[in-house]
């Protein structure tokens, strides 16, 4: 065991090209930093346990401390941990799907790094000066030095401006790979790149099927799930324009603050400034993420099937009608906010909000038709956690549609509803489960045909990470139900019973994280592990075996 | 069907949530079983376009009926046509109500205005009842009109059933709404607002 434990079962970090290694570096960052966000949200969870059961000594029940860790939460578990994970995933599948190199590794590395480095000045800004305006950075409370350090608020936005400067690189990485005019697309023309990248010849396709004429575009230039990156990139992109804009405002005050001239903060407004915000950061939650899972999804349907998408024109044309709709939908945060025009609660917090349901589910219907069309199917790991993947979206998605509509919001804004029954089993069940499942398709090609040293922990993860996420997004939201409030101090214990079930299975995610890492360990080794972070001998910054070949595996 | 207060409306929620919820873990559950089979007898076929028209059913139905289920909403949307039965104005700075009326008193079915307007941060305002449910709450947003009067943040309510309910902020504005060691929200007010009258109904 202990020789496993140094060497690995096969693992050969020096077989690895540049290309391997660097998404490596991103996973292994990604997964330690979900690690961390894992138990700065079970310590929220133990607190809020109240005192008979709160095991935790008194200072993490200090206002100061307790809201420090629920405001770099989100910055460690979003940046740090997921974007990282789909970013490195991405900046892998591009190149294995285009059969092309990917533009610079050494973007890439920038890339990680950037992340890595930003989400830990973030954390020590609230770790050391106790920062903690939460991440909605409401205003003008980021730029309240009566009760933040303004020194901690420079760190904090430091850190924030490096991750989105690394989102940036991503973004570069990403488009200047796909338009790179070599290898299959040596013949291509940018206008047919870009009418592929946004699936407009999914639409003419379908256009054409129904005037009766030959279809626009027999082979699209991009693969489906490369144009769900595509499309997904330009949400990131506009939402790390907002994010950075919003932080050299912060960091404009801050540094008067601290030169002794502060200037007057109600110059700008906090309604308009809810609604930028939050425009830029619902591309998060309803750009990015639905539209990179759908491609996620398709992707690893049609690897796990080896066959064609079913209706792949159908899921090209909605991904555009999904980057429309997720810039429209902001307002469904700003509900509660009796300020906000009635008419912008109504068409874009409830109607085009209301239009997620409809995308979202016609991803989940294409799948899972793909899927049923390939039967029978060897139950892996990887659909597995795919199956999984689609029951947390399932859950999640209406939880918010539920509560985007004028009458629901009044009495479950705020609560723990959203934040659980919606965010939480979004991101750690239907997120985290997609990206699990990719984690194990790409598995055997990212580390050269590793094998992983025990299919049972592999289990053991699934059940309880599956488990421990959807009931602790259920028992949280029933204390939402009760009217428990998402961003407020509870230690006395007023919600326990719920709020001890919650921790439970909170405990059980944390469990799972630690025998997954475990497992990965002793299937590359602390040798490998290290080696994956040396620099790689092999410079190449491509994978070229053919997606076919995956499909293999899975056929009974 | 027409739901009265929060309680209701929550419990209903609650119910269908849950039943949905049993519904898609189910339904992929049975999926996945079978997706290792090779011969599976369909239970049900759902053709493509129902399957869409019955998400855009639910999208859009959904609205419709709580426009028509809960009172609240179509009173919210045009809350500056109607004439409240009582009407309260206060303010908030530095995490402390300012002008807040020592308590409230409602008679059953009556319609009260709240009129609340922030002097610095994002607060919000929320009435809970004693098992700790939500009442009601909006956001209290500060601002200024270019005359430099504070900017309203108003609310309509009618009051239904008889209740004792506490007022605190329901939007994080920095850890100063707590005392020290966290066990006290500074902003809490106890027994705010007393609704009374309605018929049947004990305090």
């Amino acid at each position: 065991m202990i020789n496993t434990l140094i060497n690995g079962t096969n693992f050969d970090h020096k077989s690895l090209n540049a290309l391997q290694k660097v998404t490596l570096r991103a996973v292994v960052m990604s997964f330690l930093f979900f690690g961390l966000v894992a138990v700065e949200g079970m310590i929220m969870r133990m607190v809020v346990t109240g005192p008979a059961v709160n095991p935790l000594p008194d200072m993490f029940s200090i206002p100061e401390h307790y809201f420090s860790i629920m405001t770099v939460h989100p910055i460690v578990g979003i940046f740090g941990s997921t974007y990282q994970l789909v970013f490195a995933a991405f900046m892998f599948l591009v190149p294995f799907l285009t059969k092309k190199p990917l533009y610079s590794v050494k973007l890439a590395n920038a890339v990680w790094l950037l992340i890595t480095i930003g989400t830990a000045l973030a954390w020590l800004a609230a770790f050391f000066w106790q920062y903690a305006p939460l991440y909605t950075l409401y205003w003008p409370l980021p730029a309240d030095t009566t009760q933040f350090s303004a020194i901690g608020g420079i760190v904090f936005i430091l850190g924030v401006a490096l991750i989105m400067l690394g989102t940036l690189g991503f973004i570069y990485n990403i488009y200047a790979t796909i338009f790179q005019k070599v290898g299959v697309h040596a013949n291509k023309t940018t206008k047919e790149l870009l009418i592929s990248g946004f699936g407009i010849d999914g639409m003419l396709n379908l256009w054409h099927k129904m005037t009766g004429r030959q279809p626009y575009s027999k082979e699209p230039a991009l693969a489906l799930p490369v144009v769900a990156i595509f499309r997904g990139t330009v949400d990131t992109f506009l939402d790390a324009i907002v994010i950075l804009s919003a932080g050299v405002l912060v960091l404009v005050y801050l540094i008067f603050d601290v030169s002794g001239n502060p200037l007057d903060v109600t110059a700008i407004d906090a309604l308009l400034y809810k609604n930028y915000f939050w425009w830029g950061l619902d591309l998060v939650a309803d750009g990015l993420v639905l539209i990179y899972v759908a491609g996620s999804w398709y992707l690893l349907a049609t690897l796990i099937t080896g066959q064609k998408l079913f209706m792949e024109n159908v899921a090209r044309a909605a991904l555009m009608l999904e980057l429309l709709v997720s810039w429209m939908v902001w307002s469904h945060h700003l509900l509660a906010d009796q300020g906000q025009p009635e008419m912008m609660k109504l068409i874009s917090g409830e109607m085009v909000t209301a239009f997620e349901l409809l995308t979202q589910g016609l991803a989940l219907f294409i799948t899972l038709v793909t899927l049923w069309k390939a039967r029978p199917l060897k139950m892996t790991m990887e659909l597995k956690y795919l199956l999984g993947g689609l029951v947390g979206f399932g859950l999640a998605i209406p939880a918010a549609i539920i509560q985007a509509d004028m009458g629901m919001n009044r009495v479950l804004h705020n609560t723990q509803w959203i934040i659980m029954a919606h965010v939480h089993i979004a991101l750690i069940v239907g997120l985290y489960m997609t990206l699990y499942s990719a984690v194990y398709v790409l598995w055997p090609i990212v580390t050269n045909n590793t094998k992983l040293w025990s299919s049972k922990l592999s289990n053991v993860h699934f059940w309880m990470y599956l488990i421990g996420g959807i009931g602790m997004g259920a028992f949280g939201g029933m204390a939402g139900l009760d009217g428990m409030l998402r961003r407020h101090l509870y230690v006395n214990g007023e919600f326990n019973t719920l709020m001890v079930l919650a921790a439970i299975c909170g405990t059980m995610i944390l469990v799972a994280w630690a025998v997954f890492l475990f497992n990965i360990i002793m299937s590359v080794g602390i040798k490998g592990l290290i080696g994956i972070f040396l620099p790689a001998e092999d410079k190449t910054a491509s994978y070229g075996i053919e997606p076919e070949s995956v499909a293999q595996n899975h056929k009974v | 069907m027409t739901f009265s207060n929060s309680v209701e409306l929550l419990s209903f929620h609650w119910m269908a949530y849950s039943i949905y919820a049993a519904m898609i873990i189910s339904i992929i559950a049975w999926f996945g079983y079978n997706l290792t089979r090779k011969e599976v007898k369909s239970v049900v076929r759902i053709p493509f376009y129902w399957y869409m028209a019955f998400l855009v059913a639910g999208g859009v139905g959904h609205h419709i009926f709580t426009y028509n289920a809960i009172p609240w909403v179509s009173q919210d949307i045009s809350r500056h046509n109607i004439t409240p039965d009582a009407s309260y104005s206060f303010e908030i700075e530095k995490h402390k109500w300012i002008g807040l009326p020592k308590k409230v008193v409602v008679q059953c079915g009556q319609t009260v205005e709240f009129n609340v307007k922030s002097r610095d941060l994002v607060y919000g305002f929320g009435l809970f009842r004693q098992d700790g449910s939500l009442v009601l709450q909006m956001q209290v947003n500060p601002g200024t009109d270019v005359n430099g009067i504070l900017d309203s943040n108003d609310i309509l309510w009618t009051f239904n059933h008889n209740g004792i309910f506490d007022l605190t902020s329901t939007e994080y504005s920095g850890p100063a709404q707590y005392s020290e060691d966290g066990k006290g929200d500074l902003m809490l007010v106890k027994n705010f607002v007393e609704v009374v009258g309605c018929e049947g109904e004990s305090k």
